[in-house]
């Protein structure tokens, strides 16, 4: 029982981080069509920010300061890498997103010198509680009750505000947004912008459980929240939150499994076996919209 | 002669929008017939489902006298289906070929909106459609144990372009063409398929009056030539009166009215549907 | 014919090519005193092996996303596939034990160049002939394997586009490296341990009875495989199937309608596209000299992608250029970069480990951004009008 309750725990938690992480995917896929590989290293440099600014600075001033910068990291890569290329064909984008997230990769490896740093120890987060019997961190508690409230605020955004209605709009047509005097270029900044906050928030999570950041810390979460993104058709943000809960939750569990068994090596593997399924069967995911060709 | 395709109660539904509704129609062989209908109307979608690029929800579509697409609706579809005759096929098994295999078997088309490859040359874009009849295969190309072959494809592929007018330009670019070129193109690439129907998406899109005039001269001409059957979307009236054997009209994806042209040219409906409401000189 | 003469000068100039290869690597056994460059170990030597490796990965990447249009990012699965097959079936059987002595031995107690060994003797000429006949079977098995598997890869995911297929391809790659690290499978796969043992490029030199290098030919093998591999690629690319290949990525929609089977040739080109990945990834093996899966993470395939990029989507010769302007730059020339540096008290700023890597994404960054179309865009480069340049001009009669 006790067993079950850590493993659902940690899962739910996991599964909360990846969601923060798979919103910025999805939003950023639902409007330019592109999968910003670079997102998942967006996060990892706001790890290492955390690192470094937390150093110098008292935690109340440092993680703010890591979100602005994160933000501005995720802007400027828009700016520079993706929006020179918005009439190239998407595979030129998508290589070019290759290509940042190669750069902060080595940008990374030069700084830190390739050797795994270390998060700090956040007060309160780190702390542990005892729920039910087991030991865990207050983060463990915390991250899916923030994730509901950060995404309750998202939604609201996307719905209730002028912003909002122009995001909604450019996904379902981008060309005839532009069409209709919606200023395009504002519009994916926000979405970027919006997506590298949630990042940045997540990698605080994140780091805090995982506490070692190495160089591709990123790569992985990353590519699970795409899949989660996917999971939950994408486009949708109660389907990619729901769909990073799930891969949380499964990967918990395999990586849980008996150690003679030696699966955890398929931790990762599960999650893009899980991605090709759903390809396969139901493309569109489980909230997505169906896209038809015109020829 | 027999029909060389028949549509009978072919019904196309997207979601809830009913596109093509109910169309039955006969396309003689050797015959020049013409689908009229104002924009939007389904008569492109039509030829999405002749060609595969579509499976029609209801319906069958016959070409040679064989059943070559045949589906009825079921599953979600079978509740939310709007057309009519639903039960007609449920019986039988439906079939949904894939566009190459419709190709395969002697169907050629061209699209209203050009589609060349573009990073083509002129020569390559008739060589390529002459691919599906090669006999070699991929050992066999890459060791070319297919010189006669290969030789042979080029032959009949300067043949077509010579006959189009466009040896001229068989190195360069397909893309590079002024616009009537690019449409001749695209018919000799169509015929490099050995095709025996021959369906044109408006052909004259585009083209001045003595463009379009010569291209009604050359549609029969390759009809002759190569023992052709001709359906055709067209807008260009004074093209469509001018070569059509037969014309089907349709308007918001049913049938309207059918006839010869002096009688499509005097029908009350296709004046008030069609005539009428576009910009078309009526001729 | 003007086709058959170009086929007649690429062989000529690849012959050329290849002697020259032989000749350079040997130049320091015949003339001693010669510059360090020449020196079997001098870098010049890791990089000709490592870019012809990497220069047959790339091209056959390139004939997938280049010359199909389909943006597979599996590549690094295909090479394990392929590095994995050479190296079970080529590592002697007296190794075995040795190399899989975690799992108490390997199941498949099996060697090919034992068993030419069985035949042709195991010394002298005959131990050659087996080792050159064991080697490069394992070479084709390791292109079949891979071929295999990206068949049954490419039944469901040749169906998605773009991108879904790009991240379907990608996961394939990163749940075959998974299986091949799993401790059950270890008997085989020696887990995520290494397997060495195998043949390397260094094992083709010819020595003499006492051991002494007589004739060098481990920069030789490498450039004779790639060269094949690659001129096959070229011919079929040149070839009916390739026309159809890049109609079907310049518009799907009309190379269907002009009877081009879409599922039928993208297989084709997935198939052939991993078979020349599988030998690359068995090359990649005798350069490094062990199999391991770690090695081949998607990092791998993005370095390749990237450098198809540089040399021009669509074009092979860009692709091998870009490979040894790539790997040259990477392992050699700007290694000064990683490397601290003092002008009297002095240091230069920047200069540390890792910086090379930076200064490199950085230059790749600005070619995909301002020279997307890399440096041959999709042209190749044009033996015939190259040899013109350096030719006299033939007078004209007037």
């Amino acid at each position: 029982m006790e067993y079950v309750i850590s493993v659902l725990l940690s899962g739910i938690s996991v599964g909360g981080q990846y969601a923060l992480i798979a919103i910025g995917y999805t939003l950023v896929y639902g409007i330019l069509r592109l999968i910003n590989f670079a997102h998942g290293d967006v996060f990892m440099v706001a790890g290492l920010m955390g690192i470094y600014f937390t150093a110098t600075l008292p935690f109340g001033e440092a993680i703010p300061l890591v979100i602005i910068v994160t933000v501005l990291l995720g802007f400027t890569i828009e700016r520079a890498a993706y929006k020179p290329l918005r009439s190239a064909p998407r595979m030129s984008v998508m290589i070019s997103a290759i290509g940042v997230s190669y750069l902060l990769q080595n940008t990374a490896t030069y700084i830190t010198g390739g050797q795994p740093m270390t998060y700090p120890v956040i007060p309160v987060l780190s702390d542990t509680v005892n729920v039910a019997g087991t030991q865990t961190k207050w983060v463990v508690i915390i991250t899916p009750f923030l994730v509901l409230v950060l995404i309750f605020g998202l939604t609201q955004l996307i719905n209730r505000t002028k912003v909002g209605m122009a995001m909604r709009a450019v996904s379902k047509d981008f060309e005839t947004s532009r069409l209709m005097g919606i200023r395009i270029n504002s519009v994916i900044s926000v979405t970027f912008i919006i997506g590298s906050a949630l990042a940045a928030v997540g990698s605080v999570l994140f780091f805090t459980n995982y506490p070692a950041i190495t160089p591709t810390a990123g790569a992985m979460p990353g590519l699970k929240a795409f899949v989660a993104a996917v999971f939950g058709g994408i486009g949708s943000i109660p389907g990619a939150v729901l769909g990073a809960f799930l891969i949380g939750i499964c990967e918990t569990i395999i990586k849980g499994l008996p150690s003679s068994w030696d699966v955890s090596v398929f931790s990762d593997a599960f999650t893009f076996a899980l991605l090709i399924i759903i390809l396969i069967f139901k493309p569109q995911g489980l909230f997505g919209e169906a896209a038809t060709d015109k020829v | 002669m027999g029909n060389a395709l028949h549509l009978e109660n072919v019904t196309m539904q997207f979601g809830g929008v009913v596109s093509v509704n109910n169309l039955t129609l006969d396309v003689p062989e050797h015959k020049i017939i013409a689908l009229i209908g104002p924009n939007g109307a389904g008569k492109t979608t039509a030829f999405n489902c002749i060609t595969g690029v579509y499976q029609p929800t209801n319906g069958l579509i016959e070409f040679m006298g064989k059943p070559m697409v045949r589906n009825h609706p079921s599953r979600s579809m079978a509740k939310t289906y709007k057309g009519e005759n639903a039960d007609k096929f449920a019986n039988e098994a439906p079939l949904s070929p894939t566009p190459d295999e419709i190709t395969g078997l002697g169907i050629a088309r061209t699209f209203q909106n050009i589609r060349l490859w573009k990073s083509m040359t002129v020569f390559d874009n008739v060589l390529i459609a002459k691919h599906q009849h090669a006999k070699q295969n991929v050992f066999s190309a890459v060791f070319r144990g297919n010189l006669a072959e290969e030789k042979r494809m080029r032959e009949e592929t300067m043949e077509l372009l010579k006959e189009q007018g466009l040896d001229a330009y068989k190195d360069e670019l397909a893309v590079s063409l002024p616009y009537g070129l690019q449409r001749r193109l695209e018919i000799a690439r169509a015929l490099a398929t050995k095709p025996t129907l021959l369906l044109l998406d408006e052909p004259a899109a585009g083209m001045n009056p003595q463009e379009t005039a010569e291209l009604a001269d050359f549609v029969r001409l390759i009809r002759e030539k190569y023992n052709l059957t001709v359906f055709l979307i067209e807008h260009h009236m004074d093209l469509v009166m001018n070569i059509s054997d037969y014309i089907y009209v349709i308007d918001f994806g049913s049938e309207i009215a059918r006839g010869i042209p002096s009688e499509i040219q005097s029908n009350k409906r296709v004046i008030d549907a069609y005539l009428g409401t576009t910009d078309e000189e009526p001729e | 014919m003007k086709q058959k003469k170009k086929t007649f000068q690429i062989f000529i100039g690849i012959t050329i090519l290849l002697l020259f290869v032989i000749l350079l690597e040997n130049l320091s056994t015949f003339i001693p005193g010669l510059p360090q460059v020449l020196s079997p170990t001098s870098p010049l030597f890791t990089v000709l092996k490592k870019a012809a490796v990497y220069s047959l990965v790339a091209v056959s990447m390139n004939l997938l996303n280049g010359f199909t249009g389909l943006f597979s990012l599996g590549q690094a699965g295909f090479m394990l596939l392929g590095a994995y097959t050479y190296a079970i079936l080529t590592v002697p059987t007296a190794m075995k034990d040795q190399v899989y002595y975690l799992f108490g031995g390997c199941a498949f107690d099996f060697s090919l160049v034992d068993m030419f060994k069985g035949m042709f003797g195991e010394s002298g000429f005959g131990g050659a002939i087996s080792m050159i006949l064991g080697s490069f079977i394992a070479l084709i098995l390791a292109g079949c394997v891979a071929g295999l598997f990206s068949y049954l890869i490419g039944i469901p995911v040749l169906r998605l586009k773009s991108d879904y297929l790009a991240i379907a391809t990608l996961g394939f790659a990163e749940i075959i490296r998974a299986i091949f690290q799993w401790q059950k499978f270890g008997p085989v796969t020696n887990g995520a341990n290494m397997i060495k043992g195998f043949p390397t490029f260094s094992d083709f030199n010819i020595t003499g009875p006492s051991g002494n290098v007589i004739l060098r030919l481990s920069t030789f093998v490498p450039f004779l495989v790639s060269a094949v591999c690659i001129l096959l690629i070229v011919l079929l690319i040149n070839s009916s199937y390739g026309r159809a290949f890049k109609s079907i990525r310049d518009d799907e929609v009309a190379a269907e309608a002009m009877g081009i089977s879409l599922f039928k040739h993208k297989m084709l080109s997935f198939v052939i596209s991993s078979f020349f990945a599988g030998i690359g990834g068995a090359l990649f093996a005798m350069y490094v000299a062990n199999a391991q899966a770690k090695a081949f993470t998607s990092v791998m395939t993005y370095e390749i992608l990237l450098i198809v990029v540089i040399g021009g989507i669509g074009s092979v010769s860009g692709s091998v250029l870009a490979t040894f302007l790539y790997v040259a730059c990477s392992e050699w020339w700007l290694r000064f970069l990683d490397t601290e540096v003092y002008l009297g008290s002095f240091k230069v700023p920047l200069l540390r480990n890792g910086f090379r890597m930076v200064v490199f994404s950085v230059v790749i960054m600005v070619i995909v951004l301002f020279f997307s179309q890399g440096i041959m865009g999709n042209h190749e480069i044009n033996f015939g009008a190259l040899l013109k340049k350096f030719q006299p001009k033939p007078e004209r009669k007037s």
